[in-house]
């Protein structure tokens, strides 16, 4: 799960330093970087957070205290795909609680979790702003609508089968 | 002449595969000879006739619905690049009676034309009002919006040329334009669907806002799960500067404006102006208390125009037209249009853009046509979360501003989810309280805490525990949330509660499903 691939990953603390310089200039830095940090490291390593606190010239505590306020800010990296299923009202009014239903029954996975092999992890989000198509999901930023059970299953069996 | 053929880059369109027909269209056209320019447009609104590919004939551009990769030799077989008879061709597009029945002035464009073509935007009336707009002092730009009637479209219905007013007034040596596109309600995706089909209409929107009220630097906030809509507006911008919009000389005016994009990281509250701006400054999304309104004190301490996309999108064609033409549509004080989404279990969902004052039932049945289970229609949530569900008997209730705070509802952002009569208004008004438990900023406790507090006095109430009890002190939670919370995801989230509970109160009454509807 998500720790052991945390302790594997080698921190470079250079080009995190690269990428905190790069974007410390701008107005309201803070957001652009830890999402720069993300994107390139799939996470926000605990050892960022002082690089982070003193190129703003900000606490730490502050830095801390904005990085665990976002839900889209991750202490451990993801699984290789991430889906992000909808489940908010216009997606609840289309069963998005059955395709949740679905992914715990048929592929042993709820969200919140990533899957044994690193492969996947499932995250509920409220609106993809894809509510005339519900159910609605984001997998690797990629929208998909009109979902149901079967079209699941295939997005899910191609992920697996671009991993290979 | 090569025919051109216009196949959707909306992120709705790529969500159903119009990424496939465009490859297919390209290869197929290669196979067979013919020359072919794709044209990647943002989207009409009609979204369920995703992916919609249109072909430009003699008699105008007709469309292809619902198109797969899978159509596409078929397609070219039927002699679709002149229109051709085939099972998916739905007529012209401009004579469907969705698109016939609209009035189309902010999203007058976007589906039309390529939405990262400065040339197109300008050959349909982009930059009109900019060009109208240098040549008024900034004061007069200023009573122009004020006089159109435009009202803030992000929920609360503030009047935009009144904060206009308060800023442009405001002596300071930086002033900042905002545009709110958090877009974060369920039901709701008209700023996405702007953004990435006509950006450039955003951007001169809040040019002319920069000139009206002295402000030369501008943000566009979005939220982070719409990506589409960010690189779209990324590029927008790219291209607009380069076009000599964005920069220290606005289109030769000798005047500086420019902006930048920026992306939201997963909060709800941060569509909030002041959390917004919190997070902006780059701060966890805690709500600020006003005064001092961020038209005073906004981002970085700066006298700010925080808008909307929509509110900032209309003052290009206010500009344009003039506001007495802006104002010639709607009723009552809600003045000029809405572009209405209609979402859920409705057939034909999408964008409507209307002058305010359609009813909710002419939007679901007339345009949404009714429910997509085919089952009977039990209740429609207006306004996004914190917005009230309507009943059946509730569905004549005009859509503007004031009919709907006096249906103890708010019309929100526009947008309307429908629900069949399978839906549980005692789960729904749990969710509304467990929304606001996992969005909550944390600031105020009735927020935080009486939310929580709710899921579980909802709880007891359908498993039958002291269920009169129960409900008084649900009541006295709303109550106190009402009154005790700065913002209004706490003082709105009793909204959709006590709709669900006045207009459905069965459902309190009855066993609810053990499974909960969220994490
Ligand atoms: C919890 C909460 C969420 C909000 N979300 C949004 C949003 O996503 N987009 C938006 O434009 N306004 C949102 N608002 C309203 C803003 O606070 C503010 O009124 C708006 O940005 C002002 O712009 P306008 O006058 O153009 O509507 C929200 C308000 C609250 C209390
Ligand atoms: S009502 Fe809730 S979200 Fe709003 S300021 Fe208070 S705690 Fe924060």
């Amino acid at each position: 799960m998500g720790q052991e691939v945390a302790a594997s990953l080698s921190f470079d603390e250079g080009r995190a330093l690269e990428i905190i310089e790069k974007l410390a200039q701008l107005e309201g830095a803070m957001l652009p970087i830890l999402h720069a940090l993300q994107e390139a490291f799939g996470y926000i390593d605990q050892r960022m957070v002082p690089l982070v606190a003193q190129a703003l010239n900000v606490s730490r505590a502050e830095t801390h205290g904005a990085i665990t306020f976002y839900h889209d800010f991750r202490d451990a990296p993801a699984g290789r795909h991430v889906l992000r299923i909808c489940r908010a009202e216009s997606c609840q009014s289309m069963g998005c609680e059955r395709l949740v239903d679905h992914l715990r029954i048929a592929h042993h996975i709820e969200p919140g979790q990533t899957s044994a092999d690193g492969a996947l992890t499932i995250e509920s989000v409220y609106c993809l702003g894809q509510c005339a198509l519900s159910p609605a999901a984001l997998i690797d930023d990629e929208p998909v609508g009109r979902l149901d059970e079967a079209r699941l299953d295939a997005l899910l069996g191609q992920l697996n089968g671009a991993r290979a | 002449m090569s025919a051109r053929i216009f196949i959707p880059s909306d992120s709705s369109a790529l969500a159903v595969g119009a990424e496939a027909v465009a490859r297919a269209v390209a290869k197929e056209a290669h196979a067979r000879g013919l020359d072919v320019l794709i044209v990647r447009n943002g989207a009409r609104g009609m979204v369920w006739l995703e992916p919609l590919v249109e072909v430009e004939t003699p008699q105008g551009r007709i469309g292809y619905g619902q198109v797969s990769a899978r159509d596409v030799p078929a397609l070219f077989d039927a002699g679709f690049l002149q229109g051709g008879e085939h099972t998916t061709r739905v007529g012209k597009v401009e004579d469907l009676d969705w698109m016939r029945r609209q009035q189309r002035l902010t999203f007058a464009r976007c589906g039309v034309t390529d939405p990262l073509s400065l040339d197109d935007y300008r050959a349909h009336g982009g930059f009109a009002g900019l060009k109208r707009a240098l040549a008024m002092t900034p004061a007069e730009v200023v009573e122009e919006v004020v006089a159109s009637g435009l009202r803030g479209r992000g929920g609360a219905g503030f009047p935009t040329g009144v904060k206009w007013r308060t800023v442009a007034g405001a002596q300071a040596d930086r002033k900042y334009i905002v545009c709110n596109a958090d877009e974060g309600d369920s039901g709701t995706f008209a700023d996405r669907m702007l953004m990435e089909g006509d950006p450039f209409t955003l951007i001169e929107g809040m040019i002319i806002s920069g000139l009206a009220v002295g402000a030369s630097k501008g943000y566009v906030y979005i939220r982070s799960e719409y990506p589409h809509a960010f690189r779209a507006m990324q590029r927008a911008i790219e291209i607009a500067r380069a076009g000599g919009f964005l920069g220290p000389d606005v289109a030769g005016s000798g005047r500086p404006f420019d902006m930048e994009a920026r992306l939201g990281a997963g909060a709800y509250i941060c569509g909030e102006e002041t959390s917004l701006l919190e997070s902006l400054e780059g701060r966890r999304g805690q709500v600020r208390a006003k005064p001092p309104l961020p038209a005073v004190q906004g981002l970085f301490g700066k006298p700010t125009v925080i808008n909307n996309v929509l509110s900032l999108a209309s003052v290009p064609w206010i500009l344009a037209h003039g506001a007495s033409a802006y104002a010639a549509f709607g009723m009552g004080r809600s003045r000029g249009t809405q572009p209405f989404q209609i979402a859920g279990n409705v057939k034909r969902g999408g964008l409507v853009e209307l002058a305010f004052g359609v009813t909710i039932r002419d939007l679901v049945e007339h345009f949404g046509g009714g429910t997509a289970s085919g089952r009977k229609l039990r209740a429609v949530q207006v306004g996004g979360p914190l917005g009230a569900y309507f009943p059946d008997a509730l569905l004549d209730t005009p859509l503007d501003y004031e009919s709907m705070l006096s249906a103890k509802g708010m019309l929100g952002h526009g947008g309307l989810v429908v629900f069949d009569d399978s839906v549980d208004l005692a789960r729904q008004a749990r969710f509304a309280m467990q929304f606001c438990a996992i969005e909550s900023c944390g600031k105020c406790t009735p927020c935080r805490i009486g939310s929580t507090r709710g899921v579980e006095v909802i709880d007891k109430i359908v498993a039958g525990v002291a269920r009169e009890k129960n409900t008084e002190l649900l009541l006295d939670l709303c109550d106190a949330m009402t009154d005790g919370s700065l913002c209004a995801l706490g003082g709105l989230t009793p909204m959709p509660v006590l709709s669900a509970l006045t207009h459905f109160p069965g459902d309190f009454e009855r066993p609810a499903p053990t499974r909960q509807t969220a994490e």
